[in-house]
This record gives structure tokens, C-alpha cells and sequence, in this order.
């Protein structure tokens, strides 16, 4: 006899239900299914309204986050064999507005992502013709890996700061900064510090850390700002008291 | 995300994956005061070019030459590429790759802080550039970060393309679908360029992603646009049994072997090399995709394979690579292979067998991307211009979303210059279609009971039995005529779910019925090419046959049903048709 397991899914079409609610799907399991075949086979078999964001089903394009018995995971890398006997509880990313279901409102992410100008920044940019900008594998490893976010937003979701301060720019987007800032390429630290420093910017974060705990690529945005702010303390205090020196 | 204001454009891009960021920023710095939009049914970062592993071809180092990667790619499309646009492409290639340098790409590097390149398959030098084993994805996302700072870069995130706006003759916008909302709604512009990746969801075992419907190809056929060498289709040799996920032709590139149930490297009894310690390239297990894709098949009629839950499958066997340069070059299989698999490839082997992973045809276009409709462009794998002939080189198609969405770029953004007005019936269109679509889909009334799931279930069924890695006369008729009875079942499709907020099924329905519009293509086309050539292989016609095939298909949507075909002859430069020769 095949073995099942129960997901309560939390359920919202805004046409119709006045509040969310937790809905009960009973589905097999099997051993190579991740969360997200599970949320295919209800959609396929059971209940073709569910509503939810997936696409590479490998890890990378970081659609497919969720709150997973109140963690928020890449359910496509996330074996539902895990989570026996179950019940399983499965719920849209925390701290973001819920569109319908499974499905959170980006927009603000976004935002935000481009709020730090995550571009190269130069005085003066090479052509094409002149070839490449060196850069050793030692400066390469200084920011590859803050390089590695997959914007799939489950830092965000594990961040009590976020919770509370929703216009707090976040991990995601400081680490990205950060990416940017250690890249030998760049000159655009001073543009993207008045973004980190700013009211809603860096020294929100009270380096709880959760977001590097959640973070399914080890980006470990918590170091990219304990980074900064040891390094931003370091400059205030240089700019202070060394006005002639290095600026 | 919401929008104010009239949707008007000067260029409009559907799809924002790397062919569509780059005609974007190709437009931006063609002529700084156009409005550009790139409409995309996902957030850009979210296409698929985000899964590519291995990485990009480009000519960097002074022992290789333009003249070798054209020839690479040449014989490796089996004489189908047309010569010239090889040519344009293989010069314009190591500068698109420098400037996506300039734009923050984290290339891996030599320890003198030069570009790093790697082999891959059929190719005869190393000039693969590459970001560890996420190339794609670091490529994608450094694009994107680029558009952010490019103003007249406009955006409709996730917002589903229906049909094109066709208007006196020239291609005048798109109608779609904003998701969030439900509103269906007409966005207008001079100049059309499609970007919408290719089509593996037509098959039940693909590496591609959930999104890569088609959707683009269908849209142009459906507006009388040909496609073009439908069904040249390529396996990758190297996917997870269940899932389907890419192992990287890089872990080949490094040193990986396929063996056998016995442990036997079994491609050398395939005129593809004798097996040596290191890689050779063009050999063995550098050999072309098609080649190893077919070899794992004739091994699997000699029982040669293995047998798992999941069917056949043979073994990528990297383990004497050792721990490090595993962690360093190919981190991404081993990540994988921990999660997907539950093995460590360093110290076990990884269970492989072949799976769809690209389509060599697509919409036609010329070198620069126009296509035959006034108005209307397309680059990347939605296109086919063609580059890849019947078998593309691994590493080629992340380079040809750079080189041809430039260039879309640019020629969309000079055409979209010398338009000065709007079609009158604009508007009208997009009622029209606004009222088919939820006639179809949300009103619907009468005795409807087709489900999407059960019907996308049976076409893959036909797609695989039918148009394979080795296909016959029977074989394809019999899917086209499956084919056609799903689309008379889908006439009666009925949606459960009639909600106008975020209804990924309906967005289910409508790529279902894209893929029945590309399958058609790629079974009509198939049918009709009585030969065998790279990634087509027709049992009941084993040879090439220069003769009467060295041509490109043409399939055009017809009333009937099924796609009439027409040939166009391919252009020969400098590379007069010859074996293909591996490993000798």
C-alpha cells in the first residue's frame, strides 16, 4: 500500500476567500520527490486552483521559496520524505504581501535590488577593444561569493528585522552591494554607501544571523554586513580623525 | 507590478532571459532616447539561461583562431549552419564576452587574472569560457544588474504574451495578460523581438525549465512566420535519471567518462576515439552531443546499459578527478548530485542517460535576426537563424544569446526609428482578443471536461514515442495523429480554476496549446526530411543525403492542422560539405 502524507497548504484567492485558510491535501510519497512535486502532483491530480511560482526545479532560479513548517526553504531542493509522518504545513514567504496562495508580492524586492546600483561603477569605462579587466582568482574569491544569491528572497523571510521594519533594505541586497564593493572593477563604493547608510539601510540589522542560516546557496549575508560594519566603523573613525588622509 | 500610463514603446522584448537583456541594453546604446520594455511571464532573473552550467565559446587564446571554432561549429551541425552567420558569429563573439566582462560577469580567471577557458565537446581548442560550473546563471544576473541602470529599460514582469499585434502588414505590439490582475491588455510598439527561449516541455524528460513552453515560436507561427529546422532536436547525454537535471558537459571537459554496466568506455566502439587517460578533444567523451546521445542508445538495444527505477542509464564516472578540482571547477555537479542523488561524486559514480535539452530550430531569421514578418525580430534559442545546423556545439548557445540578441538589438532599434505611427485597428485587435480569451478560458460554457494535466501527460507520451532520439515514417505518423486528436479534445479544455488573480493554470492552458503548435512543427518537419543528419535520425533513412536535404525546413502554420513545409538551401562559404570526423 502506498504511504501518503497530509499538507495543509494555507489557501487565498482574494475573489473569494475573505481570510487565508489552511486547506488538507493528502498526496503519496515517494522517495526522490521534493516538496514541489508533491505541490505538482496536487495541482495535476487533486486541485488544479492552487496557485504557486516554480520553474528550474534545480536550485537556481529561485522561484519556488515557501514557509515549510514555519521555515522558509527552496521547496524544489527539499525532500518531502523529511517531513514524516507529517502533517506538513506549507505557507507563502513570510513579511512579503500575499498576491494568491503560494504567491508573495516581489515588487518591493526588487526595489530594493536596485536601490544599491548593482552594476560596475567606473570613472571611466574600457571598450570592448581593449580587452579584459584582470582579475586574479584571489580577487575574484574577494566577493564570488556574494556573487551566488539566487534572489529567491528566504533571507528576507528569516529576518526579524524585515519583520518589523519592512523598509529595511535587507540581506539580500546588502550582500548583493557588497558583491559589487570587493569587486576590483569597481568604483562605486561612496554611490552605494549613501544607499547602506541611509535610515533604512545596514545599521538596522541587529546581526541575528538567520539569514545566512536560511540561505540555500551560502551567501552568508550576515557576514557581508558584519564585514561592513566593521570596515564602515573603521572609515568613519579614519574620516574623523584623519580629515588630510586617505579620501 | 503595476502600471500607469499608456503601454507604448518604441522596442518591445518578450522574454528576459539573456537574449532579451541583451537586445535591450543593444537598443539602450543604439539610441539612448527610445522606450524599451521587456515583457516576461517571470521575474528576468528567473529564465532559464539561469540554469546553464558550463559556459560560453569564445575565440581568447593566440593558439586558436576564428577559423577553428566556425569549423568546430560547422561539422558539429553536420553542414546544416548557414556559413555566414557562423562567420559573423565567431568574430562578434570575443567581444561580446569581453564586455559582459566589463559588466561584472565573475569569469574564472588564469592566476595572471586573464580570462580562463576550458574544452568542451566537438570542440578542437579550449576557448570555453566559463564561471565555475554556473555560467548561465552568473551571465544572467550580471545582465540584469546591467539593465537596472539603463532608464529607458521599462519592464512588465510577469506578464503572459497571448498573441502579437499584427496591423497593416507589420508586427505593432503584443497583447498579454498581467498575472497578478488578470487584465488583458494591448502593449504597443514599433519594433517586436522575441526572446522566449526554447521548447523542451514538449517532452517528458528535459533538462529545461517549467517555463520553456515554446511560447514565443508559437506566437510567430501562429502570426504565418515559419519555423525553421524544427526537428533537429538535441539530447544532452548526461542527465539525472528522475529529474532529468544537467551534469555539465564540463564534468567531460575535466576528465568524466561514461562507462557501461561492465565498466567499459564503451563510446569507442562508436567511431568517436580510443579512450585515453586525459581528455582529447573532439574525442570520446569530448565527442558532439548527438553522437553520444545516439551511442547510449545502441548500447541500451545491446543491453549494455544499466536498468533503475527510471529506465536505462549508463555511468559519468569523475571520481579520479579528485576532491579538488571537483570543488573547484565543477562545484555545481557535486552540489546536485549530494541533493538530487544522495551520492558524492567524488567518491562514487554518477547514474546518467540522455535528455532533451535544446532545440536547434526555431523561428526563422535572417543574420540579423529580422524574420519575415515586417516589424518582428527574434534572437536565442527561439530563433533559428541558424548557427547550429542540426547539432549545436555545447558552449555555442550562451554566446549566440550575445551576439544575435545584439544584434536583434540594434536592427529592431533602427527599424522602430523609421516608424512614425500606430496601425488604427490596434485597438480593436486587442478586444478581439481579450474577448477570445475569456471566452475560452474564463467564461466557458457547454459540455467542457479536458483537463491540461491529462492532455499535457498524453502529448509527451507521443513527442517521446514518436519523435525521439530515433525516429521512423510510423513512429512520427503515428504521434502527428495523436497530436491531432489532443487538439480536437483541448477545444472542450475546462478550467477549474476561473480566478483573474495569479491563475497559473490558465497560463498552463495557454503553453499547452503553444506546444501543440511547436510539437506539429517539430513531427511535420521530421516527417518530411527523409534522411539522417546530427540530431535527426531516421531509422528507415540511416544516410545524410546532401543531395536533396542540404536545405533548412520551412513549416508554416496551415487551417488543416498540420504544417506545410517548404526548404530553403543553405549557405556554404568556405566549408564545402564533409565527414564529420571524432576522435581520427
Amino acid at each position: 500500500m502506498e504511504t501518503t502524507i497530509t499538507l495543509q497548504i494555507l489557501r487565498y484567492i482574494p475573489e473569494k476567500d475573505p481570510d487565508p485558510f489552511y486547506q488538507e491535501y493528502e498526496v503519496p510519497i515517494r522517495e526522490e520527490w521534493v516538496i514541489l512535486d508533491a505541490l505538482n502532483y496536487i495541482k495535476d491530480h487533486i486541485d488544479g486552483t492552487l496557485s504557486y511560482r516554480w520553474s528550474c526545479r534545480m536550485g537556481v532560479c529561485g522561484s519556488c521559496g515557501m514557509m515549510v513548517n514555519e521555515k522558509p526553504i527552496l521547496t524544489c531542493e527539499t525532500f518531502l520524505e523529511k517531513y514524516m509522518p507529517g502533517p506538513v504545513r506549507i505557507a507563502p514567504l513570510n513579511y512579503f504581501g500575499v498576491i494568491r496562495d503560494l504567491v508573495v508580492e516581489t515588487d518591493g524586492f526588487m526595489e530594493k535590488v536596485k536601490r544599491v546600483k548593482p552594476w560596475i561603477i567606473r570613472d571611466r569605462e574600457k571598450a570592448p577593444s581593449e580587452g579584459e579587466y584582470l582579475q586574479t582568482p584571489e580577487q575574484l574569491s574577494e566577493y564570488k561569493q556574494y556573487s551566488m544569491c539566487i534572489n529567491c528572497m528566504l533571507c528576507y523571510s528569516a529576518c526579524p528585522v524585515v519583520g518589523l521594519e519592512p523598509e529595511f533594505i535587507g540581506p539580500a541586497a546588502i550582500a548583493l552591494a557588497q558583491r559589487y564593493n570587493y569587486d576590483n572593477r569597481d568604483e562605486g563604493e561612496n554611490q552605494r554607501n549613501d544607499v547602506l547608510l541611509a535610515d533604512d539601510g545596514i545599521y538596522e540589522c541587529t546581526l541575528v544571523g538567520e539569514c545566512s542560516e536560511v540561505c540555500p546557496k551560502k551567501v552568508d549575508p550576515a557576514g557581508a554586513i558584519q564585514r561592513y560594519k566593521v570596515q564602515g566603523a573603521t572609515e568613519w573613525w579614519t574620516s574623523v580623525l584623519l580629515p588630510f588622509g586617505k579620501k | 507590478m503595476a502600471r500607469y500610463g499608456p503601454n507604448e514603446h518604441d522596442v518591445l522584448i518578450v522574454g528576459g532571459g539573456g537574449a532579451g537583456l541583451r537586445a535591450a541594453i543593444a537598443v539602450a546604446e543604439t539610441n539612448p532616447k527610445l522606450s524599451i520594455a521587456v515583457v516576461s511571464k517571470v521575474y528576468p532573473m528567473r529564465s532559464h539561461t539561469v540554469s546553464a552550467e558550463g559556459g560560453a565559446a569564445a575565440v581568447i587564446k593566440p593558439d586558436d583562431s576564428l577559423d577553428d571554432h566556425a569549423y568546430d561549429t560547422i561539422s558539429g551541425g553536420d553542414w546544416l549552419c548557414d556559413q555566414d552567420a557562423v562567420e559573423a558569429f565567431v568574430k562578434e563573439a570575443p567581444e561580446e564576452m569581453i564586455r559582459l566582462e566589463h559588466w561584472g560577469c565573475p569569469w574564472s580567471r588564469e592566476e595572471n587574472g586573464s580570462i580562463a577557458v576550458r574544452p568542451f565537446g566537438g570542440m578542437k581548442n579550449k576557448r570555453t569560457w566559463f564561471a565555475a560550473d554556473k555560467t548561465g546563471f552568473h551571465m544572467l544576473h550580471s545582465m540584469f544588474q546591467t539593465t537596472l541602470k539603463y532608464d529607458p529599460i521599462d519592464r512588465y514582469d510577469e506578464y503572459f504574451v497571448t498573441s502579437l499585434l499584427v496591423d497593416d502588414g507589420r508586427c505593432q505590439g503584443v497583447v498579454a495578460l498581467e498575472l497578478a490582475t488578470g487584465k488583458i491588455e494591448p502593449i504597443a510598439a514599433k519594433s517586436v523581438i522575441l526572446c522566449t527561449g526554447g521548447c523542451g516541455k514538449v517532452f517528458p524528460f528535459t533538462t529545461n525549465a517549467n517555463i520553456k513552453t515554446g511560447d514565443g515560436m508559437a506566437i510567430a507561427y501562429r502570426a504565418g512566420v515559419p519555423l525553421k529546422d524544427m526537428e533537429f532536436v538535441q539530447y544532452h547525454p548526461t542527465g539525472l535519471p528522475f529529474t532529468g537535471i544537467l551534469i555539465t558537459e564540463a564534468a567531460r571537459a575535466e576528465g568524466g567518462r561514461l562507462l557501461n554496466k561492465d565498466g567499459y568506455r564503451y563510446l569507442q566502439d562508436y567511431d568517436l576515439g580510443i579512450p585515453e587517460d586525459k581528455p582529447v578533444l573532439r574525442s570520446m567523451e569530448l565527442g558532439p552531443r548527438d553522437r553520444l546521445s545516439q551511442a547510449f542508445e545502441k548500447e541500451k538495444e545491446k543491453g549494455r546499459t544499466l536498468n533503475g527505477p527510471y529506465g536505462e542509464f549508463v555511468h559519468l564516472d569523475i571520481r579520479h578527478l579528485g576532491k579538488e578540482v571537483i570543488d573547484e571547477k565543477i562545484p555545481f555537479v557535486r552540489e546536485l548530485c549530494r541533493k538530487y542523488e544522495n551520492i558524492d561524486p567524488v567518491h562514487e559514480m554518477i547514474p546518467v542517460r540522455p535528455v532533451v535539452h535544446y532545440i536547434m530550430g526555431g523561428i526563422h531569421t535572417d543574420i540579423n535576426g529580422e524574420t519575415l514578418l515586417d516589424g518582428l525580430f527574434a534572437a536565442g534559442e527561439t530563433a533559428c537563424v541558424s548557427i547550429n545546423g542540426a547539432n549545436r556545439l555545447g558552449s555555442n548557445s550562451l554566446t549566440e544569446l550575445l551576439v544575435f540578441g545584439a544584434r536583434a538589438g540594434r536592427v529592431a532599434a533602427e527599424y522602430a526609428s523609421s516608424q512614425t505611427s500606430f496601425g488604427s485597428r490596434l485597438e480593436a485587435l486587442a478586444t478581439d482578443e481579450k474577448k477570445r480569451i475569456e471566452k475560452t478560458f474564463f467564461n466557458s460554457s457547454g459540455n467542457r471536461s479536458e483537463r491540461v494535466a491529462d492532455l499535457r501527460k498524453e502529448m509527451h507520451n507521443a513527442m517521446e514515442q514518436g519523435a525521439g532520439i530515433y525516429r521512423t515514417e510510423t513512429s512520427l505518423k503515428s504521434s502527428g495523429e495523436i497530436l491531432g486528436e489532443l487538439r480536437e479534445r483541448f477545444k472542450k479544455i475546462s478550467l477549474e480554476d476561473k480566478s483573474y488573480t495569479f491563475n497559473t493554470q490558465f497560463v498552463s492552458a495557454m503553453e499547452l496549446s503553444y506546444m501543440f503548435d511547436v510539437a506539429e512543427s517539430i513531427i511535420e518537419s521530421a516527417l518530411q526530411r527523409t534522411e539522417s543528419r546530427g540530431s535527426h535520425q531516421r531509422t528507415d533513412f540511416p544516410e545524410r543525403d546532401d543531395q536533396n536535404f542540404l536545405k533548412h525546413s520551412l513549416s508554416y502554420k496551415t487551417e488543416q492542422g498540420s504544417a506545410r513545409v517548404e526548404y530553403q538551401p543553405v549557405t556554404i562559404t568556405r566549408w564545402p560539405p564533409g565527414e564529420r570526423k571524432y576522435g581520427r
